[in-house]
């Protein structure tokens, strides 16, 4: 007899006999009929219309009878909610039943129907099943209580509830304990500040005790709630160690991942010369290798795990390298960790073991995992100097194979090797040449090029080495593009004489045939550096480039910090911090490492108790093109990065035939493509604007930040028209434009979000990166309706200057991360600073003259403000609706002397000193700051403010 | 906490669902089919696949995928645990987990289901525990249960659920009282081509089949417990007592159980029982091979090897073998392209020896990877870490058990790279 029978099927009709049998007199076929019924359910049928057939079996005193009704109710008591209600008096009766086995099931079974008609009834059952003096009763209303609250959290706190569950947390049956503290955490997930967990010495006296002797999973919850806990002193945190420490033998791996989190986290506050420190480190090696002896998904979660400790404290597993090496039948998942651990582990002492087993493992059939190794080779090549050359040896055997994929990924490492030891292993680039041919993977390629690009003078064929490259120019990938244009302009700057040919066909190549802005750019910065000063070319184009760092793709220490205080937890398998992609999960306290013991920051810094609506989205991918970063550097100009980067305008001047690049060819290029742009911006040679800046031309270096379009507003403070700052093909098809403004004493960012997706967004959530004025949204993003396709709707986010502070390069920038349904996106947008300007920005005349004197000449900057047609009145007016104040004014030589003031939301005072020749447009403006930095924002301010 | 589970079968038939919360739409298993697709290989589908709303934490076993819908930040080993849980109870209660088992026993499968999470908190997962709330079911259980209308569940609070040894329920009544355990040890290894050892360990367990009236307290000591310091043990294990004087000392669970997991790591020296002398090449230019692999005996402490089998992966270009073994048969599959070398016993007299051509894909060129061997093999009344149970006591009830212990050494990820 199995319980197959239930699946077959009559030609009447299933649910009509179902019906009938439900209603038969005799018990035993009742009990078959409800069977059939859950049958049915469990693979996703629809019985959902024998609801009152089955409800009217509930009341039984057949307890598996019972059980069955029970969860035929849980799962369709939201479809039927009425019919539910039928349920609730038999509920009630049962939380008074003498078997607290009935009492119980009855709490947990109203728990889990989820209608909210039925939750009134529950409140009183559910006060009483608490208090209830059988501790599995408690137990399992503890656990109701967190049912509750996910369905109705206003009831839970009216009623009280959470007082209670927080009182049984001094329960006297550690199941519990551990249950109320497996509820508080999960109704605490969704009150980031309710502070339900209240840990103090007291209760984590309490929590301790109970660990001991509650079941395993009730070990996990309390484990987890321990390492929220921050101690007093080193201890206190040194107790709680020596009690978590038997944990690390347990059976469950999750209590030992858990147990190890508590561990690492308040190892923190040990002072390191204790000898309990060191003791503790040895005890945490064994439990780590043996998670590593379990299943495969366990041991793909311990060795993630295991990937943060290493790097946090490598000391723990440095004898352990051998319980990395891979087997040939583990998952690849598995592989690509073990050997990513391993090279961290990579030192002096074991680096022969390890080469030993890299090159195994460079043989073995798996593509990914066989790349992966032979990129490891490099890594240790780079990371342990000593084994460099024997890494090149093997990278050369390697390349002996002729292995297709195997000999292009060592020529990529081989070029990370040159530029860690240079001149040193250029003995081998023959052998790379041989193999010039069988490369096919753009990544290879470009490498390639950049080393015969790099010796050139040690390469004999180097030209038709690099000429072989050229014929298929337009078919190759932009980074080989990019490559082979530097290494010819190399080449060309070694050898002079018989390359001229070569160097020009790919200038023309990369400026006249290509429609890749990098590529173009590119050239033509070559191109006006050979011809105007070669030898700055050379200085250029061959400088000494900066040492590649040792460790590659460390995770960065404050992200590292936080995932370690999430060993075990899903941020710690995905490496991010848990607010950046756990849904639900926006109320996670953004957790530190406890300082340790004499350190001056207390553990009670405020920074603790922000709300995680202000934390900041660690390393958001940067939006900025890095062109932009490319013309700043080159050119040695202030100038920002562009805010996007569309493709540039080209200008007629550009468009000229082949021309002998030495002669005065370029110069005329220069002429004319610099007569506009000269003087403006600053630098000459072909003007590549972004298009997507709808600057007038003439607008000059203000312009390109603050967009000015002409559309002013006559009054008020200025606000610069909307700009796109995340265009929807680079965001699932949600386009986000908007910009910055003061309005009101407040600072706003309005937002205007179209979706030009096919379905429905919704759930927007916003945060900032911490940025140079703590800017932080005051208040969630709100969007009252789901956005439909095509819609678009327009929010204005109050803006706060309380949150987490760090300088951002420029100054004005703020990355940006907003969340929706679909995914979350990434993006950068530049504020003008004249948001920051206080209200209350008007300094004394007698401070104004007093500081003006105090901060050093040094830090005084000077600029033209071109272009102006305002009088100075008009100009003081204007200044002012925008928080820039006129203290004084007076009139010298005929020329009018404005003094002003204004005061940032950090405050920062800036002084200014704006000279006004009547009639003339060009103004000077004087800044005075003790942060020099943001005087250049500033002249934007001004210059957007007076030319709108 | 856990959500949903969802019970996939390998044709990717979702055949049962579970929800402990709201209920979560099948269609969110569509993220796992797609992982699993790029997976191509079943092992190879990655435990943690995250979708827009839900993360999915999977387990594979006995062909049928256990995945797991979570919603919030919950700790994916406990989630991966709690899925082993349930496998080793459905093991525990119809013999097998596999998909037809499921299918056969799907109220029971429901019930023991319910019974173990409440909203996705574990509640009962001590198989004492859950035994006495729901019967295994059984032919005769059933028969009678026919018979006398009399239920399969529990009407009883599981007095287990309570004690301060919720493993152990109380009144356990038995006329033969007996205590075994087996202490089994695998040995992983990699052995490298010229037959050292790259890198070996042993994980070792004690299994305990413990069948003791009343409340037995049981004290277990070792001849050699120095070799063990990486342990971890059953939770009915008092762990101060390990501490201090290095004996298990416990109130068992009443029935089968693993008393303790352990693990010799690769500080200490392994033994290695067997050899494997082997050359296997692939000629430059024909479509040809030679295969000849010799299997011996090295550090066997005077026990005999048995159940010795050799299994290699060959590469995909090697289209059949021809082989001639002077003791046990092989059998080469040409679609999964594993060669099975059944070798049985091996008599230290005369060594086995497998040799002869592989015949490889005519014009396909010579592979470049060299086929692992995988060995496997059974010692009998050997813990090869040389661990040795001393003496087993027992206080609290006063009649006199049967005790027994039982050794065994295995081959556990036993790999000889060539």
């Amino acid at each position: 007899m199995t319980d197959s029978k239930y699946f077959t099927t009559t030609k009447k009709g299933e649910i009509f006999e179902l019906k009938a049998e439900l209603n038969s007199d005799k018990k035993e076929k009742k009990k078959e009929a409800v069977k059939k019924v859950i049958a049915s359910m469990t693979v996703g049928k629809d019985v959902s219309a024998l609801f009152p057939d089955v409800v009217n079996c509930m009341q039984t005193d057949n307890l598996e009878l019972k059980k069955l009704v029970y969860l035929y109710l849980m799962n369709y008591a939201k479809s039927q909610p009425d019919m539910a209600i039928m349920a609730v008096n038999t509920f009630v009766k049962d939380c008074e039943d003498p078997n607290p086995l009935i009492r119980a099931l009855a709490v947990r079974t109203m728990g889990c129907i989820r209608v909210d008609k039925i939750t009134e009834y529950l409140c009183e059952p559910l006060r009483k099943c608490l208090k209830d003096e059988d501790p599995y009763v408690r137990k399992t209303a503890a656990v109701c209580v967190a049912k509750l609250h996910d369905i109705n959290a206003q009831l839970v706190e009216d009623q009280g509830f959470l007082d209670t569950l927080k009182d049984l947390i001094s329960d006297s049956n550690p199941m519990v304990v551990a249950n109320a503290v497996a509820a508080l955490s999960e109704i605490a997930e969704s009150h980031p500040n309710s502070n339900l967990l209240d840990l103090n010495p007291q209760s984590i006296n309490k929590l301790l005790t109970a660990l001991n002797e509650c079941t395993e999973w009730g070990q996990i919850f309390i484990l987890d709630c321990l390492a929220n806990y921050t101690p007093r002193d080193d201890r206190e945190s040194q107790s709680i160690c020596e009690r978590v420490t038997p944990r690390l033998s347990h059976a469950n791996s999750a209590v030992v991942l858990s147990a190890v989190k508590v561990l690492m986290k308040f190892m923190e506050m040990l002072p390191k010369d204790l000898d309990y420190y060191g003791t503790l480190l040895k005890k945490l090696a064994p439990p780590l290798v043996t998670l590593l002896s379990a299943e495969p998904e366990l041991q793909y979660v311990a060795l993630r795990n295991i990937n943060l400790i290493v790097q946090k404290r490598p000391e723990i597993l440095k004898h352990e390298m051998k319980v990395f090496f891979v087997k040939y039948n583990d998952p690849i998942y598995i592989k690509l960790e073990k050997l990513d651990i391993m090279i961290r582990l990579a030192s002096q002492a074991n680096i022969a073991q390890v080469l030993a087993e890299l090159k195994e493992y460079a043989t073995e059939v798996d593509v990914d995992f066989v790349r992966k190794a032979v990129r490891a080779i490099g890594r240790c090549a780079i990371k342990v100097e000593q084994s460099a050359e024997r890494c090149v040896s093997t990278l050369l055997d390697l390349i002996q194979t002729k292995v297709n994929y195997v000999v292009q990924e060592a020529i990529v490492v081989i070029k990370d090797i040159f530029r860690k030891y240079p001149n040193k292993y250029e003995s081998v680039i023959a052998t790379l040449c041989e193999n010039l041919d069988s490369l096919d993977e753009p990544e290879a390629r470009a490498a390639m090029i950049w080393i015969v690009g790099e010796y050139a003078e040690r390469i004999d064929n180097a030209d038709e080495l690099l000429e072989s490259f050229l014929e298929g120019f337009h078919d190759e990938s932009t980074q080989v593009q990019l490559q082979l244009l530097t290494a010819i302009v190399k080449l060309f700057l070694k050898k002079p004489t018989e390359t001229q040919e070569l160097v020009q066909q790919v200038l023309s190549l990369a400026t006249q045939d290509s429609d890749n802005p990098d590529l173009r750019d590119r050239g033509y910065i070559y191109w006006r550096l050979l011809s105007t000063d070669p030898v700055a070319a050379k200085e250029v184009v061959l400088a000494e480039k900066p040492l590649i760092s040792e460790e590659t793709d460390l995770i960065e220490p404050t992200l590292l910090d936080e995932l370690i205080c999430h060993i075990g937890t899903l941020a710690s398998v995905y490496h991010k911090p848990p607010n950046a992609f756990v849904e639900g999960s926006r109320g996670v306290q953004h957790k530190r490492l406890p300082p340790r013991t004499g350190s001056n920051e207390s553990p009670e810094s405020p920074e603790l108790a922000q709300p995680a609506a202000a934390q900041p989205v660690d390393q958001p991918p940067a939006v900025i093109p890095s062109q932009g970063d490319l013309l700043g550097d080159l050119l040695n100009l202030d100038l920002g990065p562009p805010t996007s980067g569309g493709t540039p305008a080209i200008t007629s001047a550009m468009q000229m035939g082949a021309m002998d690049l030495l002669g005065g060819g370029l110069d005329s290029l220069v002429m004319q493509g610099g007569a506009g742009g000269r003087q403006e911006t600053g630098f000459g040679g072909p003007a590549v604007m972004p298009s997507s800046l709808n600057a007038p031309v003439g607008g000059g270096l203000g312009d390109l930040f603050d967009l000015g379009s002409g559309v002013g507003m006559p009054t008020g403070s200025y606000v610069v028209p909307k700009t796109v700052w995340l265009p929807a093909m680079k965001a699932k098809g949600l386009e986000i434009s908007g910009t910055f403004a003061r309005r009101m004493g407040t600072i706003q960012m309005d937002v205007t979000f179209t979706n030009k997706a096919m379905q429905i967004m919704t759930d927007f959530a916003i945060q900032f990166n911490r940025n140079s004025f703590g800017l932080s949204p005051a208040a969630p993003l709100q969007l009252a309706t789901p956005l439909s396709p095509n819609q678009t709707i327009e929010v204005s986010l109050p803006l706060s200057t309380v949150g987490p502070v760090m300088k951002m390069d420029p100054l004005n920038n703020l990355q940006v991360a907003v969340k929706n349904n679909i995914d979350v996106f990434y993006f950068s947008s530049l504020y003008p600073i004249n948001i920051l300007f206080v209200e209350d920005g008007k300094m004394e005349r007698q401070v104004f003259l007093a500081t003006w004197k105090d901060i050093p000449s040094d830090n005084e900057a000077q600029f033209q403000i071109k272009d102006c047609h305002l009088n100075s009145d008009a100009v003081s007016n204007k200044l002012q609706s925008n928080n820039i104040f006129t203290i004084a004014k007076r009139n010298v030589e005929g020329q009018d002397m404005l003094y002003q003031s204004m005061k940032l939301t950090n405050g920062i005072w800036i002084l200014a000193e704006l000279r006004i020749q009547p009639g003339s447009p060009n103004f000077t403006l004087s800044l005075k700051c003790r942060a020099p930095e943001i005087s250049q924002f500033v002249l934007q301010s001004y210059e957007a403010v007076l030319k709108n | 906490m856990i959500h949903s589970l969802f019970l996939i079968n390998s044709a990717g038939d979702i055949f049962l669902e579970k929800h402990w919360k709201s209920v979560v739409s099948r269609s969110v298993c569509d993220y796992f089919f797609e992982a699993q697709e790029k997976a191509v290989d079943v092992e190879n589908v990655p435990p943690v696949i995250p979708t827009p709303h839900h993360y999915l934490i999977s387990i594979y076993q006995d062909k049928v995928f256990f995945v797991a819908v979570i919603q919030t930040e919950v700790p994916p080993l406990f989630v991966i645990e709690f899925l082993h849980r349930v496998v080793a109870m459905f093991r525990d209660y119809f013999g097998e987990c596999s998909e037809a088992a499921i299918k056969e026993n799907v109220v029971t499968v429901y019930e023991l289901l319910e019974e173990m999470l409440d909203n996705g908190f574990p509640l009962a997962t001590e198989s004492n525990i859950l035994k006495e709330l729901i019967r295994p079911p059984t032919i005769l259980r059933s028969v009678v249960n026919s018979i006398t209308g009399s239920s399969n569940v529990g009407e009883t609070l599981p007095t287990g659920q309570l004690s301060i040894v919720p493993w152990r329920r109380a009144e356990v009544k038995y006329t033969n009282n007996e205590a075994y355990f087996d202490v089994v040890e695998e040995i992983d290894a990699i052995l490298d081509k010229s037959g050292s050892t790259v890198f070996a360990e042993i994980q070792g367990v004690i299994d305990a089949s413990i069948k003791l009236s009343g409340m037995p307290d049981l004290t277990l000591s070792f001849m050699n417990p120095r070799l063990l310091d990486d342990v971890s043990f059953h939770p009915c294990v008092r762990f101060k007592r390990w501490e201090s004087e290095r004996v298990l000392s416990f109130i068992p669970p009443d029935g089968n159980f693993r008393l303790m997991d352990y693990h010799v790591g690769s500080q200490n020296l392994v033994a290695i029982p067997v050899y494997v002398n082997h050359n296997i090449n692939f000629k430059e230019s024909g479509s040809s091979g030679r295969f000849d692999v010799t299997v011996g005996l090295k550090q066997t402490m005077g026990k005999s090897v048995e159940g010795v089998i050799m299994t290699v992966h060959m590469p995909k270009v090697v289209l059949n073998m021809n082989l001639t073994p002077t003791q046990g048969t092989y059998t080469y599959d040409p679609v999964t392209k594993i060669l099975t070398w059944d070798i049985g016993k091996i008599n230290p007299q005369k060594i086995p020896n497998l040799k002869g051509v592989i015949c490889l894909q005519s014009g396909a060129p010579k592979p470049e990877e060299n086929p692992n061997l995988n060995i496997q093999f059974r010692i009998q009344q050997l813990a090869i870490s040389g661990i040795k149970v001393n003496r087993l006591d027992m206080f609290g009830e006063k009649y006199k058990p049967f005790k027994g212990v039982k050794y065994v050494t295995k081959a556990g990820k036993f790999q000889v790279r060539t």
